[in-house]
């Protein structure tokens, strides 16, 4: 890392219709160097990053470009001053190739596109960074993490002095991340600044040199990563010291089975899992992204049609064939991607916390509003969900709180066995605490929690038992107190 | 493989559904003992082909609004109000034919803008402003005529509907044209390229500098050009400009371009399969004609033929 100053953000004020979204937030960043941007969930990173990118414009404050004051106020003109940035969601256009992808609004040649040059350049971009796939193929057809790479190369092909990346390992696995930061180590070489947007404190510490914190929309404060550390950087992110990240009571004695699950497979990603869960017990779900985890879990829930495998419930045999069914018999799932599986983005707090409850509050064929008042405010102080009303629209909370939404929506159908995928992803620092700690008070209650999790901290630390999914299947299973490490549970995760 | 062989190859496997159902169409006419000794002759097809010309006119501007991820209902309307404008240009107000049929495109390309701008500018949804304009399309086209047709006396008026150069008639080169044209912007231009950035991934344009209003404006305006410019072929060839022409028109557009593969949800979606969808409806028209079956039953066979295409295709998608 050089001290050539790149580029300086100072005072820059951004508000919208009743939020500050940033108030005086000043950055720095230097050539060569990756530096972090933390904070939770709504500090403003993503806001700052979108007056970079000029998508929004600021009312007030200053950036500066090599020492020159420069006016971003287009997508063309961020590109223009030499930054580049991947959003955290992916932004590319499903129906197009990987080419068009990459050069999309600024084609080669004039008003008709170069097709050739686009498709031999993307190539060769492609090649120059070892990716398996052509450039003449469709978005749709690419994994996730495939599709993250087109984003990265897409950056990195306008040749920009500033990268901006917003979480771009939240979907890829292990190998594709260090094959990220070998990019970006490359890149830093070279003379580009990074600026770097995770929820992960373990990257930090491998791949950044600086970090800025954010809170509520304003500057805290500026460190050396090796000079400073997660205690230190987590108060600066919560404004208060959190002293127990993890809750955890682990179950000290055997407790009954309550849910037994023979051979469960769909027939593409489950290939035959066998595993028991007992009573009042956390069981942590290990392993790569694509390991099947998540399908298996859905098809026990019923939403795999022609899935096979039996289940048992509190030692009856079970037929589940749609989540009514699983549901009927205690059994409750808190989807991955509460996007997309999850939340009805343009309703309430109040819609979203009761949908699948309503048949319990029914006045013949009307909602029970005053009942359904009730529920929705019962799970609201049970997770300390933050939201200024009941009639909130969900997608104007935190992510960490529409999680809270999302295991109390399900929480109210009284489940036995509670199905947790990922509970913590997108969720910052303060309300992943919260929701470990509803957790630990949940099992304490006796109630059956499945976690799944790609961050192996979380499990390890809130898991009574931990299984291992590889390719399909179960690779291993430890319990807490039999000094299982990541590194064990990795060697079982990878093939 | 050349680029032109891997797209033929391409065209034929994306396509192959509708084409066999085009096929097997064709052949059933062909042999049936009614219409065997018609169907195939020359003048049979150009015929069929000057009959599906306005649709194809209304589908190249469709397909793009539709791989935008909106609709233009306005369309079907467009045909009756241009089309009674440009005959009144003649018989009311003596101007030449082809400033009166410039006048009815144009009047087309306004109601195209109108609906763009609205569009473009605010997140009221394609189907609620091309609704409207279709009423106000309609109502003015009632307004002007009284209800009753445009007479136009005029050889040199029919020309663009019911002309001909050589053996081909003139609506069939136009519509060689056009769809020439609507091919070239969207495969090799770069407004091409952001219709289906902008219909697939909106925010992904946003972010990719692509002013997706613009793109908007443009597309309905060319709907509204090419809806004009059926306008004036139809008036041309009914000898007159009629305030109920092309009603329900829209319909058999959309039909055209969603028989053809397009994706209603935007994003994706191709001409060459739209001419297909253009062609079933058309040779399905004249089929039922030939055979004499009555224009009620038409419509249910047509419904019935659009929903298996449809279906076709969503079983290949499945599978694929």
């Amino acid at each position: 890392m050089s001290e050539h100053v790149l580029l300086q953000m100072k005072n820059i004020h951004k508000s919208f219709p009743g939020v500050k979204a940033l108030q005086a937030v000043d950055f720095e960043l230097r050539a060569g160097e990756v530096h972090a941007l933390l904070g939770e969930n709504g500090a403003g990173k993503s806001t700052l990053i979108k007056v970079l990118g000029g998508i929004y414009i600021a009312e007030e404050g200053e950036i500066y470009i090599e020492g020159q004051k420069v006016n971003i106020d287009s997508v063309n003109a961020s590109h223009d001053n030499g930054i580049a940035i991947i959003h955290q969601e992916l932004v590319l256009v499903p129906h197009m190739t990987v080419a068009e992808n990459i050069f999309l609004g600024r084609e080669p040649g004039g008003r008709f596109v170069n097709h050739d040059k686009m498709e031999k350049d993307a190539q060769e971009l492609l090649d120059a960074y070892g990716l398996g796939f052509t450039s003449d193929t469709l978005i749709k057809d690419l994994t996730i993490a495939q599709q993250q790479m087109v984003e990265i190369i897409k950056a990195i092909s306008f040749n920009s002095r500033i990268l901006v990346m917003d979480e771009p390992t939240s979907s890829i696995s292990d190998k594709e991340v260090s094959f990220l930061f070998e990019t970006m180590r490359t890149l830093t070489a070279k003379g580009v600044g990074i600026i770097y947007i995770s929820h992960k404190m373990s990257e930090l510490e491998q791949i950044c040199d600086r970090v800025t914190v954010m809170r509520d929309g304003t500057y805290v404060g500026t460190e050396v990563v090796a000079e400073t550390n997660k205690d230190k950087l987590i108060a600066m992110m919560v404004g208060r010291e959190l002293t127990n990240y993890y809750t955890r009571d682990f179950l000290d004695k055997e407790t009954e089975v309550v849910l037994k699950c023979d051979n469960i497979a769909d027939g593409k990603m489950a290939k035959g899992a066998t595993f028991e869960v007992h009573k009042g017990e956390i069981v942590g779900f290990a392993g790569l992204v694509g390991a099947g985890r998540s399908e298996t879990m859905k098809a026990i829930f019923g939403l795999t049609p022609g899935a096979t495998g039996e289940i048992w419930v509190n030692g009856t045999k079970v037929n589940i064939k749609t989540p009514v069914d699983a549901m009927k018999y205690g059994i409750a799932l808190v989807p991955e991607d509460r996007k997309l599986e999850g939340l009805y983005k343009v309703q309430s707090v109040r819609f979203n916390s009761t949908i699948e409850v309503l048949k319990d509050f029914m006045k013949g064929i009307r909602v029970d509003a005053d009942k359904e008042e009730e529920i929705t405010q019962k799970y609201i102080d049970m997770m300390a969900t933050k939201t200024p009303s009941q009639e909130q629209v969900i997608g104007n909370l935190s992510g960490g709180n529409q999680q809270k939404v999302m295991i109390g929506r399900w929480l109210a159908t009284s489940p036995e066995i509670l199905i947790l995928d990922e509970p913590t992803r997108g969720v910052d620092v303060g309300a992943k605490a919260e929701i470990y700690a509803i957790m630990n008070e949940l099992a304490k209650q006796g109630m059956a929690i499945i976690m799944i999790s790609s961050e192996l901290p979380e499990i390890l630390n809130m898991s009574d038992r931990i299984y291992v999914m590889c390719d399909g299947k179960l690779t291993g299973c430890f319990s807490h107190d039999e000094g299982v490490t990541q590194e064990k549970i990795m060697k079982l995760a990878a093939k | 493989m050349s680029r032109f062989q891997k797209n033929v190859k391409q065209y034929f496997k994306e396509n192959l559904g509708i084409l066999v159902a085009l096929a097997a169409i064709c052949i059933f006419l062909a042999v049936f003992p009614k219409t065997s000794g018609i169907f195939l002759s020359q003048k049979n097809i150009f015929n069929v082909l000057r009959q599906i010309a306005p649709n194809v006119f209304l589908s190249c501007g469709m397909v793009m609004v539709i791989i935008l991820g909106g609709i233009d209902l306005s369309v079907g309307m467009v045909i009756a109000l241009s089309g009674c404008f440009a005959a009144g240009c003649v018989s009311r107000y003596g101007l030449p034919i082809p400033a009166a049929f410039l006048i009815g495109i144009l009047i087309g390309v306004a109601v195209g803008a109108f609906n763009g701008i609205w569009i473009a500018k605010t997140t009221i949804p394609p189907f609620i402003v091309t609704l409207a304009s279709m009423n106000i399309s309609k109502g003015l086209a009632q307004v002007y005529t009284g209800g009753s047709p445009v007479r136009v006396v005029n050889d040199e008026w029919q020309f663009l509907g019911a002309g001909y150069v050589g053996p081909v008639p003139v609506p069939v080169i136009l519509m060689a044209i056009v769809l020439i044209i609507t091919a070239i912007i969207m495969n090799k231009t770069k407004l091409g390229r952001h219709i289906y950035a902008v219909g697939g991934n909106a925010q992904a344009a946003t972010f990719s500098g692509i002013n997706s209003g613009k793109v908007k404006f443009l597309v309905h305006t060319y709907s509204g050009l090419m809806a004009g410019l059926a306008g004036v072929v139809w008036a041309s060839r009914m000898y007159s400009g009629q305030p109920t022409a092309g009603e329900g028109a829209e319909m058999d557009a959309i039909a055209a371009v969603v028989v053809g593969g397009t994706s209603m949800a935007g994003g994706s979606g191709k001409i060459g399969g739209m001419i297909i969808g253009a062609i079933i409806i058309g040779v399905l028209n004249n089929g039922l004609n030939l055979m004499n079956v009555n224009t009620s039953w038409q419509y249910c066979i047509k419904g019935i033929v659009i929903l298996l295409a449809v279906f076709t295709d969503y079983i290949r998608n499945r599978k694929g």
